[in-house]
């Protein structure tokens, strides 16, 4: 699969920083939403009412240990060491199964406090925002643990090393998006 | 060429393509305010500007077209790559040009959006789906599609949107402004002569956008105070009997109260002011002339005059119709 | 997957070269609808208080017009050029991901169908009329689009759709950023690349980086009008003009999206047809890529009469008088490449000189828009649908003719008529200006856009009806052109490799190329590797067959399945049942991973 290409770069990872970059314009669009409409918001709850920065401190680590799970995930793949492979690849999903959890339960319990969607923009920005980023680490997780189910079926080797690259490329991402949406809407009210 | 006659020139040759003469009632080459003045002259500096590149460029093209045509047995042309003075000369050469338009840009922006000095009369300007409402806080008016202001005096428009974006515009005395629900937009203008101006909605705003139209009306300043006192006086009772006062239980029946106001009479507030639409030359969001014949058409059937319409058919029956329409002339 | 003849053959092809003749057959198809679309509009304001048509069909003909000619007329065809020459340009065998090329085309093809549904489908929604199209213009303005004020399934239909096509242009976009940057011919450096696939460069990048941007806009439209959210309402704190800038900071790069492929287009042709090289390729290079960049500082000249206070106003007036510098100079550059040239008058070079003639009108009254004062008397006016016309009419569209009458021997083998292509291009340089011509007049003497008929008052009905004579001309010059289409099918010349003694890669191989386009690879020395320069000799001719086999990935059917759960999903939505989003979603789901993991070897 590695042909020769013009700029040495293999083609695929090409793609990807192409895509992210586009990806962040479409989350820098939604973060700049949020920001124009900070403080327009007619009803509470507001922002200090209800966010909860330990808590999300902790799904904010439990993302970036997920991330280094990633970088050893790639590591164990890239030298062939598929037992080490399913672990990380398997723990990475965990974290990020356990990321989505916290915010399913952060978003229930702002339901259960009056901030839904509809009831001001605070809500419409905080979940269109969140929900999305959260629709980016359901699709990770999912992708991860078919890279894990493949690896238990001993398919992936270290030939696919720039497919666990790609998909590590996706996952830090995410995390990085995250840090931006904690900074943004939770460290500075 | 002066800036007068380039203008002429524009508009003479709208004219001729036209076949016609005119006139040309939303015409925006023909300024009659201070603001519109200064945009038409802005425009006129631009135009000849724009003129001047145009002909350069089209008769560069035309005459290298046929200049350089294949001709048999010509010599294969030299590959030229490039000349880097030229390419300089022709990029800098524009961009004095731009220079020689955005400083007066500039200048032109700051002072017709300037904020309205004192002593402006201020009007209040809200937009609905398909009309305007006109409210004066200083005279204590509010009226509808017909927009009386003094000759002369600076008027300061302060508008904003019932329902949706719309856009204000009289071409002939200032220039469009959109009219938003939740902004507070300002056109801040002076009329220089007395007539009647017509504009309407620019900006897209639903099934009857086409159908919103508007006059400004630039009376003397003794018309115009006249006017604004007859306008906040509330109207006269019908006489007894009269097929006025007919027409005026009729305007109770049909429920005409529910989204009209008549000062003493009704207090709805959903569709315009009716306390002195006989005063009025047109109706319908300035849709047909205000004629007996017109107003029976209209609220026999408002969607076959303005698509949309919110205003129900109430199934007015002949007899009452035709008092309806006398009260509603005699709301003077 | 081995065959190649067949609707099988086509419905799975990961070739480029196919997929460009899909994209242009398809996109011509919509160029015709919404050519309709126009017509109609035009024979209803023919005369003023007309009832050709009634406001309600009128505001979708204008909204659909619009809409279709952006983004299934003009952006596909643009991108049939893209996929099928691109590649043949920098000597590749095919584009970076052929598959995902395909899926482009599928993505598109059905968001286009189902765009277009809309105009049958109303007794299916219990509507008043059989048409329920979009009617909220192309660039449907919160807050009309709100559910309040637009309570049918029209803007839905909108808003589902372009999502839909979003999709298909950023995969596209992706591909043709790597095809460029990474599958070039050895030798061919990015400042030897040819000016039609620089220009597809650039128009990649802003694909990528501003379709995200609308996408987000209709996103929370989207959540405005099924969920209840309040982005767009004033009364609940939000704020319609957001739309507008969402919209618009996608809108002004989609102008540049549009325009820089038919740039690129004139940009290969006047050398061919004067015989000597672009005049200041470097230049001409540098200022469609500053072009791509400066394009997002202007979004708010759209927005001039919105009130957004002097200084934005000065600012967006500033930079958008400063895009006008790199976009006027390559006008210059045109000029000089064709001056002390040979000039042969082909069809193709008609409508390249065309394409300068009548984009420096429209680029000139779009210098009196970048007038904020001015602004304010032409804005939402004829005198804008005049520019328009201008520039994606007189430039895309001409330059687009441009493009096919060149390229069309290549990719078919045989020669256009040209006494039929001189016709066409006369009878759509008069149409063109007869129809938009006067709008500048129109516009200017007070006459608004988007309306479904005017006042006789207003004295601007002749012109509007010289306007509508000049559409009617137009509607004739497509038909002798799909006529010259069908005519050459059979009884076209046959072309050669290269008929025009072209410059660039693509002429090197034959017409049509083979399925793997060169039997060798060349190694490029030089940035018009055909001609003889003043340092190199022409390139030494491909030999006849391939020295050795080479592999060509068979085709797919996944880009097509994964495809067809976009309009599916979308269906959802639109008819407000939850579980028939589950099965587009297990579509896509189904499609995505048999694509992933199907045996195919680039």
């Amino acid at each position: 699969m590695s042909h020769r290409t013009s700029l040495g770069l293999d083609n695929r990872k090409m793609a990807f920083w192409a895509f992210i970059g586009s990806e962040c314009l479409l989350f820098g669009s939604l973060i700049a939403t949020y920001l124009v409409y900070k403080g327009r918001s007619v009803v509470g709850p507001y922002p200090h009412d209800v966010l909860n920065i330990p808590f999300t401190s902790i799904s904010t680590f439990d993302l970036l240990m997920s991330s280094l799970m990633m970088v050893l995930a790639l590591a164990a793949v890239q030298r062939n060491d598929m037992r080490w492979a399913k672990v990380w690849l398997f723990s990475t999903a965990l974290l990020g199964i356990f990321f989505l959890c916290g915010q399913v339960y952060e978003f229930t319990s702002f339901v259960h406090e009056g901030l839904t969607l509809q009831r001001n923009l605070f809500g419409a920005t905080f979940f269109v925002l969140t929900g999305t980023h959260g629709a980016h680490v359901s699709v990770g997780v999912l992708w991860l643990l078919t890279l894990w189910y493949r690896a238990l079926r001993g398919k992936l080797t270290a030939a696919n090393a720039m497919t666990v690259e790609i998909t590590g490329l996706y996952w830090h991402f995410v995390d990085v998006i995250w840090i931006v949406i904690f900074t943004v809407v939770y460290l500075i009210q | 060429m002066s800036l007068y006659r380039s203008r002429r020139w524009l508009t003479v040759a709208a004219l001729t393509l036209s076949g016609c003469g005119g006139p040309f009632p939303q015409s925006t080459l023909a300024p009659a305010s201070g603001y519109a003045r200064e945009i038409d002259g802005l425009f006129g500096t631009v135009f000849k500007l724009m003129m001047l590149v145009f002909v350069v460029v089209e008769v560069l093209l035309l005459y290298t077209i046929i200049r350089h045509r294949h001709r048999p047995g010509a010599a294969e042309p030299r590959p030229t790559h490039g000349h880097t003075v030229l390419e300089i000369a022709w990029t800098i050469a524009p961009a004095l040009i731009l220079v020689f338009v955005a400083v007066p840009t500039i200048q032109t922006i700051f002072k017709t959006q300037a904020p309205a000095p004192a002593g402006a009369l201020t009007i209040q300007v809200i937009a609905h789906q398909w009309w305007w409402e006109y409210k004066y806080p200083d005279l204590g008016v509010v009226t509808a599609n017909e927009l009386h202001v003094p000759v002369g005096r600076t008027v300061d428009l302060e508008m904003t949107s019932a329902d949706v974006i719309h856009s204000f515009w009289a071409p002939r005395l200032f220039g469009k402004r959109d009219v938003i629900p939740g902004h507070t937009n300002h056109i801040v203008f002076a009329a220089e002569s007395i007539g009647e101006y017509m504009g309407q909605c620019v900006e897209f705003c639903g099934a009857s956008h086409a159908n919103m139209r508007l006059r400004v009306l630039v009376d003397s300043d003794t018309a115009f105070t006249a006017w604004a006192v007859s306008q906040a006086r509330a109207p006269r009772a019908p006489a007894k009997n009269s097929v006025e006062q007919r027409g005026q239980d009729a305007f109770r029946r049909y429920g005409c109260t529910g989204c009209h106001t008549v000062v003493g009479v009704a207090t709805g507030i959903i569709g315009p002011n009716l306390t002195h639409v006989g005063s009025r030359t047109t109706i319908a969001g300035g849709m047909l002339p205000s004629a007996a014949a017109m107003i029976e058409k209209w609220i026999e059937n408002p969607q076959a005059v303005k698509p949309g319409a919110l205003m129900p058919r109430m199934g007015v029956k002949p007899d009452d119709l035709t008092a309806l329409v006398a009260y509603l002339q005699s709301l003077k | 997957m081995s065959e190649t003849r067949g609707w099988r053959s086509w419905v799975s092809t990961t070739d480029h070269k196919r997929i460009g003749q899909l994209y242009f057959y398809t996109a011509f198809a919509f160029f015709l609808i919404g050519g309709l679309e126009a017509l109609l509009i035009r024979i209803q304001l023919a005369k003023p208080e007309n009832s050709f048509v009634s406001a309600e069909t009128y505001n979708q003909l204008f909204t659909m017009h619009g809409t279709t000619m952006i983004f299934l007329a003009l952006m596909p065809l643009s991108a049939a050029f893209f996929n099928y020459i691109v590649p043949l340009q920098i000597g590749a065998r095919d584009v970076a991901f052929p598959r995902l090329n395909a899926f482009s085309y599928w993505v598109f093809l059905l968001g286009g169908l189902f765009l277009n549904s809309s105009w049958f489908v109303g007794p299916l929604f219990h509507a008043g009329s059989l048409n329920v199209a979009p009617d909220g213009g192309w660039v449907g303005d919160a807050n009309l689009t709100e559910r309040q004020f637009s309570p049918g399934v029209n803007i839905d239909f909108w808003m589902l759709g372009l999502q839909i096509l979003g999709i298909s242009s950023l995969a596209a976009g992706f591909n043709f950023v790597v095809t460029i940057l990474n599958l070039r011919a050895p030798g061919l450096k990015m400042m030897r690349l040819p000016v039609f696939s620089w220009m597809t460069l650039v128009t990649s990048f802003l694909i990528i980086t501003a379709f995200p941007v609308i996408t987000v806009g209709l996103v929370l439209l989207m959540f405005d009008r099924f969920f209840g959210t309040h982005f767009y309402v004033a009364s609940a704190g939000g704020d319609p003009v957001l739309w507008q800038h969402l919209f618009w900071l996608f809108g002004h790069p989609e102008v540049y999206i549009l325009i820089l492929p038919a740039m690129g287009i004139v940009s290969e042709v006047l050398p061919t047809f004067a015989r000597k090289p672009l005049f200041g390729y470097t230049v001409v290079v540098y200022s469609g890529v500053l072009i791509g960049f400066m394009g997002w500082g202007v979004w708010s000249h759209h927005m001039f009469a919105v009130g957004l206070g002097p200084v934005a106003d000065s600012v967006f007036s500033a930079t958008t008088m400063l895009i006008a510098i790199p976009t006027g100079v390559k006008i210059f550059n045109w000029i000089a490449t064709l001056w002390g040239g040979q000039i042969r008058g082909s069809t193709a070079l008609y409508f390249a000189v065309g394409f300068i003639a009548m984009f420096i009108i429209g680029g000139l009254s779009g210098v009196s828009h970048a007038v904020p004062p001015a602004d304010l008397q032409q804005t939402d006016t004829y005198y804008i649908v005049a520019h328009i016309h201008y520039v994606l009419f007189g430039g895309t569209v001409l330059g687009l003719f441009s493009g096919i009458y060149y390229w069309w021997p290549k990719m078919t083998g045989r020669l256009l008529s040209e006494p039929l292509g001189k016709l066409h291009f006369w009878l759509t340089f008069v149409g063109m200006n007869l129809a938009f011509f006067p709008m500048h007049f129109i516009g200017l003497l007070g006459m608004p856009r988007r309306i479904y008929t005017y006042s006789p008052d207003l004295g601007v009905a002749k012109l509007n009806l010289l306007s509508t004579v000049g559409a009617l001309i137009i509607g004739i010059s497509a038909l002798v052109f799909v006529f010259n289409l069908w005519r050459t099918r059979r009884h076209g010349a046959v072309a050669g490799n290269d008929p025009w003694q072209g410059a660039t890669l693509e002429w090197a191989t034959t017409s049509p190329p083979p399925v793997y386009n060169f039997t060798v690879i060349p190694t490029v020395e030089s940035r018009l590797p055909l001609w003889r320069g003043e340092h190199h000799a022409p390139m030494a001719p491909l030999p006849a067959t391939p020295p050795q086999p080479i592999h060509v990935p068979g085709g797919s059917w996944w880009p097509f399945v994964t495809a067809c759960g976009l309009p599916v999903l979308a269906l959802a939505p639109l008819t407000h049942t939850l579980w028939i989003a589950f099965v587009g979603v297990a579509i896509l789901l189904i499609g995505i991973y048999r694509w992933a993991f199907e045996p195919f070897e680039v």
